[in-house]
């Protein structure tokens, strides 16, 4: 490895700067007071756990943790989500007080890149977890929440993809019968190779109609019709439980007036694969990457001695800031230059200003090599230099 | 959401005429000179598209980043890249496989065996699952020099028609995949422009059934 410079970084991690940390303030703010009013409270976790705990429970792969070692020896690794710290205490404290519980978070998580740069390896979520209850209302009410929070921030074309994991597991099982044939043709889908999905499904020695029904999948997509469709592809109950899941989902997100952000795409599984039910990607228009998932994973509260339901989102706020576009309006500020003579009344007025809820930079002349080029940057400057009692505004 | 064009990354070199031929045959007006232009970005209005002229390798790389919406990649690329990107349609253009090949009547030396290639990921994993652990050495072209001059033992390249490996004496020792190009899309959108995208997926694919028949 070559030497580093003082300026570098470890790769994916970066600096926010004044203007970016004011505009992702804000927005963190108007989420932030969207789940508040909805009644989530905001909680924090370390940024270290355990790598036996959090570490393996986290749905994460284990190449992209962060590890170091405690002074006992323990693997730590940076959190590499926040679901599964949350799953952690709420299943150690909060679940013993009350259920369901509504909590929010945003917080850095951390997952190491490999790859070129482009990628944080450090980047802040925003999100919301409701545990405990498992009716389809839960996961309507954070779809909705999510809706509203993102209009709030004034974006204005995003859309929701919803599927069900259950929906595709059982298919593949339903016409495959084994796990194992199961899972090959789920890790085409999961690396959104259609190309060798068709071509695996071909060569497969089934019934042509039970062809047709996997190569169906694929183009599961749109509104509550595909519901229908969807329908006469399985046979099974559980299958069409997930169908039905979907239904009741339809139903409550159109009371909540949110139905026009949202689609169904079946074909839809997460590289998370702590999820059990409903899951849904959010896609802004120019913005590569999703900008947040979220669903159900009722299986993560065991692993921390809770068998319980919960359903939850996170939002990247790099990728929300990107999709926003602009960078909010810098609030002016003012700045009161003096010389020891008049340091009292600059001191008082400067006060002043702050009390009215001006921003006002007092700075002291002498401290300054260049005047012009440091107060330019000002939105007014006040000068109280020399002899006392004649201002000079500029 | 829909007036602004598709952006289609598009390899230059040995699978640009054949994937342009394809948009012709699925009725795109695409303008005389797109195939001797040495501009990078080509704009074709009257279709509501957007061509950038990259470098094969690098297309999946615009797509993944979504500044292509849509792309064409030989397989061999998306082998060795592992974009996260969907693949959707198989265009069946320029055929040609990828391969081991080597002086002939040799063995790889048993202590440490040398690969040169230009798709390190792809060669890699193919020797690990055959239980074999090798070294590789990257090279960005003439790939056929390196057993020649010492480099290597054996080279993973791209084979067509097999002039090039018999022109310099080398012969092909095992056949690794297949390769096409293929029809890639960004993740996003795939579901913010869904429309738009279907529509070129099926013209194409009537194309290429075509073809086939």
């Amino acid at each position: 490895m070559s030497k580093l410079f003082m300026f570098e970084k470890p790769i994916g991690m970066r600096d926010t700067l004044p203007h970016i940390y004011e505009t992702k303030k804000k927005i963190k703010d108007q989420i932030g007071q969207e789940f508040k009013l909805a009644g989530y409270q905001f909680i924090e976790t370390p940024a270290l756990e355990y790598y036996e705990t959090v570490g393996t429970a986290s749905a994460i792969l284990d190449q992209q943790l962060f590890k170091l070692l405690d002074q006992q020896g323990h693997t730590l690794v940076l959190r590499p989500d926040m679901t599964t710290p949350i799953a952690r205490m709420a299943a150690s404290k909060l679940l013993k007080e009350q259920i369901p519980i509504r909590l929010a978070y945003c917080a850095n998580v951390y997952r190491a890149q490999q790859r070129e740069g482009g990628r944080a390896a450090e980047f802040e979520q925003i999100g919301i977890e409701n545990i405990g209850d498992p009716t389809i209302s839960a996961d309507g009410e954070i779809i909705a929440l999510l809706v509203s929070s993102l209009k709030k921030t004034g974006l204005k074309h995003f859309q929701i993809s919803i599927g069900h994991i259950g929906f595709v597991r059982n298919l593949f099982q339903q016409i495959l019968g084994t796990e194992e044939r199961a899972s090959v043709l789920q890790s085409y889908l999961y690396e959104k190779n259609y190309v060798g999905y068709k071509e695996h499904v071909k060569q497969l020695s089934l019934s042509s109609i039970d062809k047709q029904r996997l190569l169906n999948i694929l183009n599961m997509r749109g509104t509550e019709n595909v519901l229908q469709e969807a329908i006469s592809l399985t046979e099974d109950g559980k299958g069409q439980e997930a169908i039905d899941e979907l239904k009741q989902l339809w139903l409550v997100l159109k009371d909540h007036g949110v139905e026009s952000f949202v689609k169904f795409d079946l074909s839809l599984v997460s590289h998370m694969s702590y999820y059990t039910g409903i899951l849904f990607e959010i896609y802004a228009e120019g913005v590569g990457y999703p900008i947040g998932n979220g669903g159900r994973y009722n299986n993560l509260l065991e692993k921390f001695g809770f068998p319980t339901s919960a359903t939850g989102f996170g939002i990247r706020l790099d990728f929300l800031l990107e999709a926003i576009g602009e960078l909010s309006e810098e609030e002016p500020l003012q700045c009161v230059l003096f010389s020891k003579e008049r340091r009292k009344e600059a001191i008082d007025f400067a006060k002043s200003l702050q009390e009215k809820g001006e921003r006002t930079v007092l700075q002291d002349i002498s401290g300054v090599q260049d005047v012009d080029r440091f107060t330019a940057k000002f939105s007014k400057v006040h000068f109280y230099i020399g002899t006392p009692k004649t201002e000079v505004e500029e | 959401m829909n007036d602004t064009p598709l952006i289609i990354a598009m390899p230059k070199g040995r699978i640009f005429h054949e994937a342009a031929e394809l948009l012709r045959k699925a009725g795109y007006q695409l303008p005389p000179e797109f195939d001797e232009s040495r501009k990078l970005i080509v704009d074709v209005p009257e279709e509501n598209l957007q061509f950038i002229l990259a470098k094969p390798m690098d297309v999946p790389t615009y797509v993944e980043h979504g500044v292509a919406d849509l792309g064409i990649a030989g397989k061999d690329v998306m082998l060795e890249e592992e974009r996260d990107v969907y693949e959707l349609l198989d265009l069946k253009i320029s055929p040609c496989y990828l391969a081991v090949a080597g002086l002939p009547d040799t063995k790889m030396n048993e202590v440490a065996p040398k690969i040169a290639t230009k798709y390190p990921n792809v060669a890699s994993s193919y020797f690990r699952e055959q239980g074999e652990q090798v070294e590789i050495i990257k090279l960005n072209g003439s790939i056929e020099l390196a057993p020649i001059v010492g480099l290597a033992d054996r080279i993973v390249d791209i084979v067509s028609t097999g002039r090039t490996l018999k022109e310099n004496g080398l012969v092909e020792y095992e056949h690794i995949v297949d390769v096409t190009s293929r029809l890639i899309v960004n993740p996003v959108s795939y579901r913010i422009k869904d429309a738009a995208i279907e529509q070129i997926v099926d013209r194409l694919s009537r194309v290429i059934s075509e073809k086939v028949v």
